[in-house]
């Protein structure tokens, strides 16, 4: 065989776990349509993610933390209000602390930063990375699964993963169907610079069209993950410059002193959906081509990373045993321990946004008196910034304190 | 992980007939399925292999995914290969011996799709030893319950391993709560086995087995118990030796 493992795909979750197979002494092969280079420029990826302090230990483990530190902003509170554009933000706000469980609740750092410390962690590994070409189909065969990739090349291995991507070629390739729905919203996605330092503070204001997080990245700069209704959305995209900076100030506020934007702006559709299954024989799926969740509380890459940690420790315990790792009996422990754990913060993160999204008086006084609920109960703020913080449930290795 | 056919790949061979092919590659799916007919021995089999990777890697002073590079091992009673195709994969050059020629050519054939090279053999543990067969580890596991003459079987057994090297041997204690639990509980409650599958009366004692393999020149260094639990639906190494329980000896 060419390797134990081949990965479709070499995004954050591919690339994560041809890491984290490595470290256990696999051999991987991974294919990515993008070139590192390519990946790596500002025009490819605007967006940034928030890592939970699981991810982040999980990335120290996997030797990325170290070029990482210096681009990722740590988190150190978050202040969450509801909030109209004409209306100042509501008393009942709510505001997660991380001194109260001993350190910052995560941490913000630029897509195409994390890409970089992924190839460079990557690069010092023997990982076999196959850049530009995507692994476009696949056959399953006795003991192995040959994958075809669209440069011509095939490659035999024990299993096949598919890290490719909410529209997952492979899943489709597998007839591996869905569940989800569109939320009508766009994720838009810019970065502003501001006269006074953020402190590490990440703000969230729930307003009527959805939530507008402001997010702190290293430096006097902050990247706004704004949701508006698809519409609207398109309408804020085709704006003059000025009027665009205009409509940011109205939402942002003034508590960091005049703002400005910087760089281009994005707009991502927003959906929620669910593979229905996760494997097949000598085939699993990973990160978003397994599921996509609303980004409300920026928990989508931290799930992606939690399954590529169940995989890593799923494979390397069957691997360890001399077992074969393709088959459905070891990949299923895999997806038992994983799809449940993303239906359920997927519907958690769509009952937030239903909750949030919209500006029906008896839902709003709700809610606000349900944020001033917790925010007045230490161990239910404690619970909340623990759940965020990925430190719940049954963690795999990669991810233990 | 590497290609290697195996050097008798039935499918190869002109004078195979394709319906006894065929046959055993039935039987083989039914082996290796872990929901099917031998479901209870997949869920046995994690504990027992992890139990016999970390023993011997620790007594050969092995670490890796392939620690065994270079060692030899024998299963006896290897059946479908449930355990011996796990135990190439770690690295030892696995001899599988079963008196049955139909279990012998059912391994054979799965191993063939898992592209291992095992020697698989129509044989005893006596006709080995007569043949000067001797290898690093020894397996024996749940063979000794259904062994007649126990010291003699135990004494060709000794002759299989190599001075320095190990025997694992697995089987049922003789308690009432054997009787209870592993006959009457598993073939006519559970069902996970047919009735008749064991004669509790060839359950044999930890003291009386470690008292043979003593007789037969080999050291005793271990007796772990091996429990399932109910509540986890899963089996664990315990200091319960009171149903199954697995002995390690040295040479």
């Amino acid at each position: 065989m060419d390797a134990d493992v081949i990965i479709g795909g070499g995004g954050f979750v591919g690339l994560s776990l041809a890491l984290a197979l490595a470290r256990k002494g696999l051999s991987v092969t991974v294919a990515d349509p993008v070139t590192p280079s390519a990946a790596a420029d500002a025009a490819f990826d605007g967006r940034v993610s928030a890592l939970s302090y699981a991810s982040l230990r999980m990335f120290e483990r996997l030797g990325v933390g170290a070029d990482l530190a210096s681009e990722a902003q740590p988190i150190e509170q978050i202040l969450v209000t509801d909030a109209t554009l004409d209306r100042p933000p509501s008393p009942f706000s709510l505001h997660f602390d991380g001194e109260e469980i001993g350190g910052p609740l995560g941490a913000i750092a630029e897509n195409r930063a994390i890409r970089r410390a992924l190839y460079a962690a990557v690069a010092r590994q023997p990982i076999r990375l196959i850049a530009p070409a995507a692994v476009t189909g696949c056959s399953v065969e006795g003991a192995g699964v040959r994958a075809r990739l669209s440069d011509g090349t095939e490659l035999s291995a024990a299993l096949l993963v598919a890290a490719d991507g909410r529209e997952s070629r492979l899943r489709e390739e597998m007839g591996i169907g869905t569940v989800g729905w569109s939320y009508g919203q766009n994720g838009i996605v810019a970065t502003v610079t501001h006269e006074k330092p953020h402190l590490g503070t990440a703000y969230e204001h729930f307003l009527p069209s959805g939530p507008f997080a402001i997010l702190p990245l290293t430096g006097n700069r902050s990247s706004l993950v704004w949701t508006e209704k698809t519409a609207d959305a398109a309408s804020l995209m085709r704006l003059e410059p000025a009027e665009f900076l205009a409509e940011i100030a109205r939402r942002f506020g003034d508590h960091l002193g005049a703002v400005a934007h910087e760089g281009p702006r994005w707009s991502y559709p927003l959906r929620f959906h669910l593979a229905r299954e996760y494997v097949r024989p000598r085939f699993a799926l990973a990160g978003d081509a397994a599921h996509g969740i609303h980004p409300i509380a920026g928990q989508g890459l931290n799930l992606g990373l939690r399954d590529v940690a169940a995989l890593a420790d799923v494979i390397a315990d069957a691997a360890e045993l001399g077992r074969d790792i393709g088959t459905l009996d070891v990949l299923k422990t895999y997806e038992r321990w994983r799809r449940f754990d993303s239906f359920a913060m997927g519907l958690t993160m769509d009952a937030f946004n239903r909750l949030f999204s919209n500006d029906i008086a008896p839902l709003r006084l709700a809610r606000d008196l349900g944020m001033g609920m917790v925010d007045r109960i230490a161990p239910l703020r404690r619970y909340f910034m623990r759940e965020a913080g990925g430190d719940v449930g049954k963690l795999p290795s990669l991810m233990q304190a | 992980m590497t290609d290697a056919a195996h050097p008798a790949a039935a499918s190869t061979d002109p004078s195979v007939d394709p319906a006894e092919v065929a046959k055993f590659s039935a039987m083989a799916a039914e082996w290796w399925d872990p929901a099917g007919k031998f479901a209870p021995l997949h869920k046995f089999n994690p504990v027992r292999l992890q139990f016999i990777r970390e023993t011997a890697a620790k007594h050969f002073g092995r670490t890796g995914l392939r620690p065994f590079d270079g060692l030899t091992l024998l299963d006896i009673g290897c059946g479908g290969g449930l355990l011996a195709e796990p135990m190439t994969r770690l690295g030892f050059a696995v001899t599988g011996a079963d008196a049955s020629e139909k279990n012998v050519k059912t391994a054979r054939t799965h191993a063939t799709t898992s592209g291992l090279a095992i020697d698989y053999r129509v044989t005893t543990a006596e006709s080995l030893a007569e043949a000067g067969v001797a290898c690093d580890v020894v397996l024996n596991m749940e063979v000794v319950e259904h062994v007649a003459d126990l010291p003699g079987y135990l004494n060709a057994c000794a002759r299989l391993v190599k001075p320095g090297g190990l025997m694992f041997v697995a089987t049922l204690n003789k308690t009432l709560k054997s009787l209870a639990l592993a006959k009457i509980g598993v073939e006519y409650v559970l069902r996970w086995l047919p009735p008749g599958t064991h004669d509790w009366t060839r359950f044999v004692e930890p003291e009386r087995l470690t008292g043979f393999l003593k007789d037969a020149g080999l050291t005793v260094k271990q007796t772990q118990g091996v429990s399932f639990n109910p509540l986890s639906w899963s089996w664990s190494l315990s200091n319960d030796t009171d149903v199954n329980y697995i002995v390690v000896a040295g040479r």
